[in-house]
């Protein structure tokens, strides 16, 4: 009756199986490498898109409408340009604002003629003018700022916590290798960089971390029960953790997307909720990516800061001796009983 | 008496499991009577209020007040939005939007109705500077009362004696000169206008009058200006005893330079003590007097109280905008309207329904791994649900806190993450049974050591909400917010909920025994050791396996090392042999 997921659990559990996440690192490490460059190379290539609340943009304002509604107004925009996305908001009882991207001079006028006949009123109650971002410079810089003490304040919270300040640094850099590759994957897609996306990826930076403290604790707890008197070198400790919760991380990972993906492509995609695609596709690269980020490479990372230490090395070279020693003696042994 | 021996003689994992359980209940309870509270009582709703995009809102055009030939620069209108940004997120967590329009206004769309505390909150430029005071008088000249016109009287006849020196200090007379003595005898209170028509320049006298226009005043030059402030707060005044007068105030605090500014006034003023008004001081705010306080002691600290006649809300208001700094320049409102929603009803519509899919795949799945004990699962999203829910009403009741559509998917994003901590518990419960604990055993170890793991992975969320929450603005606040509820209620719900039903349900047969459909079955579990000595033969475990496992310390060892281990004991057998 056992589920193959429980059995895999029983086994990655005892060691029976095991995948060599630490051991492997150099592999792990070339691949988030490749994610790392494509994901800085795509956005330079291609740039990002940022929205209006960000850049700014024009601003119609269409007075004295009998019918005040939205879709003419979307309509009118883009029969004269097609990519602008136009924000329509009824003001009042008789007035329609719209705001798109920052258009030309001609293309302004043209949207301007196009409200005027949309709404049937004179041209001369449609004015247009230029909005600032909502989102301005000091949103972002508040914003980075907040980011910033964040980052500072977990390192230390996680060094006091872990004991020792090679985890923290481990899991700050896995969480910048889950931003970067966060945002290139967004920027590849080619949306408009929304609030609503930034919040996304803002999300993903405190879950990345959190998921990293559920499987260094482990880890913590694994070497820190081995201790001095362990078979394993520091290296396989780590490794038998990070395989011991990789049931956790499979089902976390699925648990955490599902709801994600179900707003990105039953919401956004066939129910035409379109502001929830920018927030969803975020979250949803994002848990995927800060999920597996911890298992490919802070784990390996950690492993790797420790393992230079002296008295780990020395343990380390210990156990490796005696089990040496012991295949040794083990063929030996075989020797003994075929002759 | 039965009853009371028989509930001693259960263990006690049941009786911390049903205290724990009361205590939820206590919690849910009253936070459906708090609400239910504000709904009959204080304008509360069922519902939580949502945010401008759903909703809709009000549009308020600010333009600045400029004399002729005045203009604004781009710079002082982007200081102007991040300042009223401040201001507006100060007053709650709605998500209001601000930008400036056309190189001239600062539009701000805030949720709801434009009231006259918002009104006062945003376009008052809020510049404050503190003046000792010269001379002071009642407002109507033409009626004298002789009570209030005495000390004036003496102040004028200094005045005719030092008409030409130079001023050594703010308090010093000899600023008063005959044209300002003529002004200030002149002066008509209704002439001025709260918004700052009366201002004058820093190192100059000023002539104003208080707020209630009641009182007329010739102030000297600023000793200390509103720059300095680094924080202000609102609270009662307290006596020395520390009681309360009912009487609101704003607190400030200097930085270095208010501190030593105002300490050096302070002795001044306190050293002219009784020569009334010049031992007063005066708080002028965007050119009115708010208050005029006397000094009756040498304040070095740098932390004054504002008295006045303020309300709660607007002693706020002010700590608010005195926090945050002066606008470079006044604004007045000059159009609102309602504005419709961005995004109709249909979005949120897919919103939910998208959601409550997702929430559906999420159960579905959770059964699939964990049979009956998903059920564990599911009953705790539905209270972290329904806490939720309550929550969020409850604060869009009191701190104006406004649901967007980006909101609500981050909601149910974070109930779906919610779900980890129960599934860092059930695994460490496995792991657990994996060693050959019995159940209820393995739940209280593995509640032990996953508490932990959930109290320091959650703790990191809560610092990265605070941390937000206290630095960011605007909408980054908003999501902060959010953060913190839903890790919060994520950590009480496990302890509360989570924890003792599985110490609950460890007692039923069912679970115990080890049902296959219980998700806690030893056997599928591959567990090798009963406790108490007590060997069974795993299933799962292939047959070759069985012998190697039989110790509970090798259990956890890879094959190599269990292979490494059994030859470094014939290993080590042999060696003894030879010694």
């Amino acid at each position: 009756m056992a589920n193959r997921l429980t059995t895999f659990g029983n086994d990655l559990y005892t060691g029976k199986r095991s995948f060599n996440f630490v051991g492997g690192r150099k592999k792990w490490y070339a691949v988030v490498a490749v994610l790392l460059i494509l994901s800085v190379l795509v956005p330079v290539v291609r740039g990002f898109n940022f929205g209006i609340e960000f850049r700014g943009g024009s601003q119609f304002h269409i007075a004295g409408v009998a019918d005040a509604t939205s879709q003419p107004a979307i309509d009118a925009v883009a029969s004269v340009a097609p990519d602008a996305v136009a924000k329509v908001t009824i003001v009042g009882n008789q007035g329609v604002r719209v705001q798109t991207d920052q258009l030309e001079k001609a293309e302004s006028e043209q949207v301007s003629a196009a409200l005027a006949e949309a709404y049937g009123v004179d041209p001369s109650e449609v004015t247009s003018s230029f909005i600032g971002a909502s989102w301005g410079a000091d949103v972002t810089r508040q914003a980075l700022f907040g980011l910033l003490a964040f980052l500072l304040l977990a390192a230390i919270v996680m060094a006091l916590y872990f004991r020792t300040w090679k985890m923290s640094l481990a899991a700050i850099l896995a969480l910048l290798a889950d931003l970067i590759v966060t945002t290139g994957v967004y920027a590849a897609v080619g949306w408009e960089i929304s609030p609503a996306a930034l919040i996304g990826i803002l999300t993903i930076l405190s879950y990345s971390l959190y998921d990293t403290v559920v499987v260094f604790d482990k880890i913590r707890e694994n070497t820190a029960a081995d201790g001095q008197e362990s078979r394993r070198t520091f290296a396989e400790s780590v490794n038998l953790a990070v395989n011991q919760t990789l049931v956790r991380s499979i089902n976390t990972s699925v648990v955490a997307a599902l709801p994600v993906a179900a707003i990105l492509f039953i919401g956004a995609g066939a129910l035409g909720a379109d502001t929830l695609r920018d927030i969803s596709l975020a979250l949803l690269v994002g848990i995927i990516v800060g999920t597996w980020s911890t298992v490919f490479l802070a784990a390996p990372l950690y492993s790797q800061l420790r393992e230079g230490e002296p008295a780990i090395r020395k343990h380390d070279q210990k156990v490796l001796k005696e089990r040496e020693r012991a295949s040794v003696s083990k063929a030996d042994a075989e020797e003994l009983t075929t002759a | 008496m039965a009853a009371p021996s028989k509930r001693s003689t259960r263990p006690t994992p049941v009786r911390k499991a049903w205290r724990s359980l009361t205590w939820l209940g206590v919690i849910i309870v009253a936070l459906f009577g708090i609400n239910a509270a504000g709904v009959m009582w204080a304008g509360g709703s069922w519902t939580p209020k949502l945010a401008l995009d759903l909703e809709g809102g009000t549009q308020i055009i600010l333009a600045p007040q400029l004399a002729d030939g005045e203009s604004v620069t781009q710079e002082q209108l982007d200081q102007a939005v991040s300042i009223i940004r401040q201001r507006v997120d100060a007053s709650g967590v709605s998500e209001a939007e601000i930008n400036t329009q056309g190189g001239q206004n600062v539009v701000v769309a805030i949720p709801g109705e434009l009231d006259d505390q918002t009104r006062a909150r945003i376009e008052s430029s809020a510049k404050l500077e503190l003046r000792p005071v010269l001379l002071a008088d009642v407002a109507t000249n033409q009626s004298i009362d002789p009570s209030a016109s005495a000390q004036p009287t003496d102040a004028a006849s200094d005045l005719a004696t030092t008409p030409t020196a130079v001023p050594t200090d703010g308090s010093d007379p000899s600023w008063i000169t005959p044209a300002l003595q003529d002004q200030f005898d002149t002066f008509d209170c209704a002439s001025i206008d709260s918004s700052g028509a009366n201002a004058a320049p820093a190192d100059e006298p000023l002539v104003t009058c208080d707020s209630g226009r009641t009182i007329k005043y010739l102030l000297g030059p600023v000793e200390v200006s509103g720059e300095n402030i680094t924080d202000a707060t609102n609270g009662m005044v307290t006596t020395q005893t520390g009681a309360s007068t009912g009487q609101w105030a704003v607190n400030i605090v200097f930085d270095d330079q208010g501190t030593k500014d105002f300490a050096t006034v302070s002795q001044r003023l306190f050293a002219l003590n009784g020569q009334t008004p010049r031992d007063q001081f005066a708080f002028v705010l965007d050119g009115a007097v708010l208050s005029a306080p006397q000094m009756n002691g040498v304040i070095t600290d740098g932390r004054p109280q504002i008295t006045g006649s303020f309300t709660q809300e607007s002693s706020k208001a002010l700590a608010d905008q005195l926090k945050f700094g002066a606008l470079p320049i006044s604004f007045t409102v000059q159009s609102s309207d309602t504005i419709s929603a961005t995004l109709g009803t249909s979005q949120l519509e897919a919103g939910l329904i998208a959601g409550l899919i997702g929430l559906i795949l999420v159960v579905i799945y959770t059964l699939f791994q964990y049979r009956a004990l998903g059920t564990v699962t599911i009953a705790s999203l539905v209270i972290v649900g329904v806490i939720t829910y309550l929550t969020i009403t409850i604060l869009s009741w009191r701190e104006g806190y406004r649901l967007s559509l980006a909101g609500i998917a981050g909601l149910i994003v974070a109930i779906g993450f919610t779900a980890d901590s129960f599934i860092v518990y059930f695994e460490r419960v496995r792991d657990e049974l994996r060693d050959g604990r019995p159940l209820v055993g393995a739940v209280e170890a593995g509640w032990k050591r996953a508490f932990r793991t959930i109290l320091a992975s959650k703790g990191v969320n809560l610092l990265a909400a605070v941390v937000l929450f206290v630095l960011a603005v605007g909408s980054v606040r908003g999501f902060a917010f959010t953060l913190g509820i839903t890790t919060v209620i994520d950590v009480i719900v496990v302890i509360l909920f989570t924890h003792p039903m599985l110490q609950l349900l460890a007692q039923t047969r069912f679970f115990s025994s080890g049902n296959p459909w219980s998700g806690l079955d030893p056997n599928a579990l591959g567990a090798v050791y009963r406790g108490r000595a007590e060997f069974r033969k795993p299933v799962a475990v292939p047959a070759t396996k069985v012998a190697s496992s039989a110790k509970e310390a090798q259990k956890r060892q890879t094959i190599a090392e269990r292979k490494a281990a059994q030859v470094d004991a014939t290993v080590g057998a042999s060696e003894g042999k030879e010694s």
